[in-house]
């Protein structure tokens, strides 16, 4: 009952911001700070998150293939296509429910707790439109972006490790990466980037706009916004997986 | 003129108040007083609409704001201006983008006609020298002052004060007293004012509601609550702060 009457709220929610989103004039400025928030700041963290990935993942390979007889580009064609299919989105999402969602569910759980939602809604303003569409749409526009990013520091970071470690030379690893590229794998890691942006940034904003009880209810939406949020993805992940691969 | 009719709020089965009705005439300070937790500042999210009410209806100007579609309801709130308790200002941004906040929105004045509108509503409330403070530097008592200049700036016909003295010392609670009977007849705003603070009800009330025991259990000009006996409402009283200066009204 507690579950259908919060997805009752969360539905209500989203309905309200989908109505909300014509209303450009009232979010464009805020819209501009979440692109940069959610987006520009998030990059560095996503850089290295993507090299450490790639980095890894080459080590790994190269540590279990190398007994295997198998070509060295096979490596590249592994790490790239684990980059783009999966790890990139989805390890990203993962930190991106962290860094993202942690302080869009803090910000707009204190502005509720503080009143400043009551007092946007007192003079007027659509608090929904005003704050929930530009972070919802800040996340939906990035997160694709922050995934290729992710994908392109990935794939970088497993040719510099394979140099590095000596286990696998650049032009092998890059020979396999292009052997075994098709475009339908960026699509869907893309497809899945957009899914994980749109369910980060609402579940967060639920969360914290309907927060309550000062700042242990702030630390709550806090802790359930990321939680949620990274059950959410893995949920998505397989989803997506099992009805598009 | 503000008009609750038979108003009626409960949550989650726990019933607030039960059928409240009273009157705020055009002009008026309307003082809601009653003990913590009797449902005053829920009274005054039902008359600007931040919260229905189970039964009952509040006519701002003779129009039913809860039977207003969300479109209307919003360009109707823009008839109030109120100060919250805990001054619900924008921490993001400076004292002087919190007052222009509402006119960046919803006017079409120029960043000059702005900054003007701005330092007079500083003028006003006496804090013409924080404009560039962050709101993390003000005081209490500077807080709730931003607020009611954030409150006026749209130039509303109502203002609410949801608890306007709380938290401060004496003095300070005394000025933000005297900026709200300054407010009432400088710019001729009706004013509603939430608080269990009776220094604060004698000082700017013209009227005083009484909210108790789940209903309205009293309604009177200010004279009349001096000479009422009204047994819950006297002990309410007496039991205030203002009992020291109990020879004023006995």
């Amino acid at each position: 009952m507690y579950a259908l009457k919060e997805l009752g709220k969360y539905t209500t929610l989203l309905y309200q911001a989908l109505r909300s989103s014509t209303e450009f004039g009232t979010y464009r400025k805020n819209l501009f700070h979440e692109l940069v928030k959610v987006g520009y700041d998030s990059v560095p963290i996503i850089i290295l998150v993507g090299i450490f990935t790639g980095s890894v993942m080459t080590l790994q390979s190269a540590y279990q293939l190398e007994f295997a007889f198998i070509p060295l580009s096979t490596i590249g064609a592994i790490v790239s296509e684990s980059i783009l299919i999966e790890l990139a989105a989805v390890i990203s999402g993962l930190v991106l429910a962290g860094k993202v969602g942690a302080r869009v569910a803090t910000e707009l759980g204190t502005m509720r707790v503080s009143e400043q939602i009551d007092a946007l809604e007192s003079m007027g303003f659509n608090s929904v439109s005003f704050l929930v569409v530009p972070r919802v749409l800040a996340g939906i526009l990035m997160f694709p972006v922050l995934y290729i990013v992710a994908s392109v520091f990935g794939i970088g970071g497993g040719v510099a490790a394979g140099y590095f470690s000596g286990s696998v030379p650049p032009a092998d690893f890059l020979k396999g990466a292009r052997m075994f590229f098709y475009p339908w794998n960026v699509v869907f890691g893309f497809l899945k980037s957009f899914v994980f942006g749109f369910i980060i940034t609402t579940v967060a904003c639920y969360k914290g706009y309907y927060a309550k009880g000062g700042a242990e209810g702030v630390g709550r939406a806090t802790t359930e916004a990321t939680v949620m949020g990274c059950i959410y993805i893995l949920l998505a992940d397989f989803i997506l997986a099992a009805l598009l691969l | 003129m503000i008009e609750i009719k038979n108003l009626t709020k409960s949550f989650n089965n726990n019933l607030v108040w039960a059928d409240v009705t009273f009157r705020i005439d055009d002009g008026d300070t309307v003082a809601v007083i009653g003990r913590s937790g009797c449902g005053k500042s829920v009274l005054l999210k039902h008359i600007n609409a931040l919260l229905y009410p189970d039964s009952g209806e509040v006519l701002i100007d003779g129009e039913n704001i809860h039977a207003l579609d969300y479109v209307s309801q919003r360009k109707f709130r823009q008839k109030f201006g109120i100060l919250f308790q805990g001054s619900a200002l924008f921490d993001s941004i400076n004292t002087f983008e919190n007052v222009a906040f509402p006119l960046r929105y919803f006017t079409k004045l120029t960043e000059s006609e702005i900054s003007d509108k701005v330092m007079q509503a500083l003028t006003y409330v006496n804090l013409e020298g924080a404009a560039k403070k962050e709101t993390s530097e003000l005081s209490g008592g500077m807080r709730k002052r931003v607020g009611l200049a954030r409150a006026i700036i749209l130039e509303p016909k109502y203002i609410m004060y949801d608890e306007p003295t709380s938290g401060l010392d004496p003095k300070t609670a005394d000025e933000i007293n005297e900026l709200i009977t300054a407010m009432a007849q400088r710019l001729s705003i009706t004013s509603i004012v939430i608080t269990h603070d009776m220094h604060s009800v004698l000082q700017v009330a013209d009227k005083v509601a009484f909210l108790d025991e789940k209903k309205l259990s009293w309604f009177g000009t200010l004279e009349e609550m001096k000479k009422s006996e009204h047994p819950r409402l006297v002990d309410f009283i007496t039991a205030s702060e203002y009992q020291i200066k109990s020879n004023q009204y006995t």
